[in-house]
């Protein structure tokens, strides 16, 4: 058990000490989110006039995309890094050792957790800055880390799956537009209930990022709304159990024809 | 312009387009991402059109069609940069300034591939825009005018990008060449008409180059241009400055060897 942490420690440090090594990869998922939520903070302020729009400041209610793109972006990035290790053929020299498989899963997905989280408390402070309170308080703010950490797991999941199904980082790279779009087409810029469009409404009610990032927004806007922040874990929860089997099984497959 | 310049634009303009059509990592989120602007921004944000102040005649989709039109222009010249960069990594762009007895007609002929790509594009979100039932209330000329401000656009993307990727000649400059475009863009009357923005962005999106291109590209589709002039003289500016800026770059990597 000991060499086993030992191990996952090793490789999580590893897969941290290559990301900081990059800028580019340091700095865009720090930088974009922050910039989108300026854009999308000035541009759809008017929207707080809507009757029923439930806050006065459209920087509380956005903030919550910043912390689900950050985990997409922190995902991709890692994922592509994994896939490179299957590329240049360390996965398979890796194999050879007697680090166990699922160790090398949760070490790669160590590295990615810890830059997540680095990344939620930037948003989180910066949030601060410009004026956002947390209306579920210090309590709040805590869980809102560790959701963003289910969060990034729930995504890092499939990121893996899909590094270790195909092995490629261009196919890992083409996840970002995927992701992207889930997105976009949830309740990331208007509460569900005033969406106009009868078909987007149903899809962004059927898009299971929207129900994570309205546990975000949950913890931002409201005073402890159990049942939103509930269902955003067990959304995060299940992507991760179904993202985990597939990347365990994937995995068990690459290791065979190794 | 010599009869080799317009050889080697030829051949690079074909190659790229060739590329792009038969690569469905090159296409699919050339096509995806403007797609997906605007289906996200009609089919969400449509109730945006009941805030008071909210003028435009012809509803939400025409508003946002115009956005989405000139955002999908200046980032078809954007991914062609991309194609520039992983042709310098590759070593192909080496053996091209060796082979080509013009250099300008590589510039040349990678803004027309960039044409090419956006081209495809936006007849793709223009059938999808009027599947949404887009109004339209501008003539012929008028949406004549729209599309020759994104055909302009386009091209001063893919000088900018072409510019950026000739300097750094690495695939790690994507960034440089995709984070100011998106600034510019976003930071401009996206959501709502430039009255109804506030604060910071509203003073941004006043100097914002892109602002009376929007302004106009929206005047265009309704039938009321009225920043025909300003607009235009903004994008034959913009043209200037970057085919400068890309000639130099050229004359850079040349000099880098």
């Amino acid at each position: 058990m000991h060499a086993a942490v030992l191990q996952a420690a090793t490789l999580g440090r590893r897969a941290v000490v290559r990301t900081v090594r990059q800028p580019a990869n340091v700095v865009f998922p720090l930088i974009f989110p922050m910039l989108l939520l300026a854009v999308n903070s000035g541009g759809l302020k008017a929207e707080t006039r809507l009757p029923g729009f439930p806050t006065d400041s459209f920087l509380a209610f956005a903030l919550a995309v910043p912390f689900v793109q950050g985990a997409l972006l922190a995902t991709v990035n890692a994922n592509v890094e994994f896939a490179r290790d299957i590329q240049t053929g360390f996965l398979n020299r890796l194999a050879l050792t007697p680090v166990r498989g699922i160790v090398l899963l949760l070490g790669q997905l160590g590295g990615l957790l810890t830059i997540a989280l680095v990344q939620a408390v930037f948003y989180l402070a910066v949030a601060l800055a410009f004026g956002v309170r947390l209306e579920s308080g210090i309590g709040g703010g805590v869980l809102l880390l560790v959701l963003e950490a289910a969060i990034a797991l729930a995504f890092a999941s499939f990121g893996c799956w899909a590094a270790l199904r195909t092995g490629s980082t261009e196919a890992v790279q083409g996840l970002f537009p995927v992701f992207f779009v889930f997105l976009f087409l949830s309740s990331m810029n208007i509460p569900r209930n005033l969406i106009e469009t009868t078909w987007f409404r149903w899809v962004a009610t059927a898009n299971p990022v929207s129900y994570l990032i309205e546990a975000v927004r949950g913890l931002v806007i409201y005073h402890w709304r159990w049942e939103t922040v509930g269902l955003g874990f067990a959304v995060a929860g299940g992507m991760c159990v179904i993202g985990f089997a597939l990347a365990t099984h994937a995995l068990m497959g690459r290791l065979e024809r190794t | 312009m010599s009869r080799d310049t317009i050889n080697v634009a030829k051949g690079v303009a074909w190659r790229q387009a060739h590329i792009f059509f038969t690569n469905p990592s090159f296409i699919l989120p050339s096509l995806l991402f403007p797609l997906f602007f605007f289906t996200a921004f009609v089919g969400g944000l449509s109730r945006i059109r009941e805030i008071p102040g909210f003028d435009f005649p012809l509803g939400y989709t025409a508003f946002q069609f115009v956005f989405v039109l000139l955002q999908s222009a200046a980032f078809s010249g954007v991914f062609t940069g991309f194609g520039i960069a992983r042709d310098f990594e590759s070593g192909f762009m080496r053996r091209l300034m060796l082979a080509a007895p013009d250099r300008i007609g590589n510039v040349i002929g990678y803004a027309i591939a960039g044409l090419i790509r956006w081209l495809s594009v936006i007849t793709v979100v223009t059938g999808v825009a009027f599947a949404a039932q887009m109004k339209i209330a501008g003539d012929g000329v008028d949406l004549f005018g729209l599309y020759v401000l994104g055909f302009f656009l386009s091209i001063v993307g893919t000088l900018w990008s072409a510019g950026v990727a000739m300097r750094l000649r690495t695939q790690q400059a994507f960034p440089v060449m995709q984070m100011p475009v998106f600034i510019l863009l976003f930071f401009a009357p996206v959501y709502v008409p430039l009255n109804l923005l506030q604060g910071w962005l509203h003073a941004v999106a006043k100097i914002n180059p892109i602002t009376p291109l929007l302004e106009e590209g929206r005047g265009l589709i309704s039938g009321e241009p009225d920043k025909t002039l300003r607009a235009f003289a903004i994008l034959a500016g913009l043209l200037l400055i970057f085919v400068v800026w890309a000639t130099r770059g050229l004359r850079r990597a040349e000099a880098a060897g």
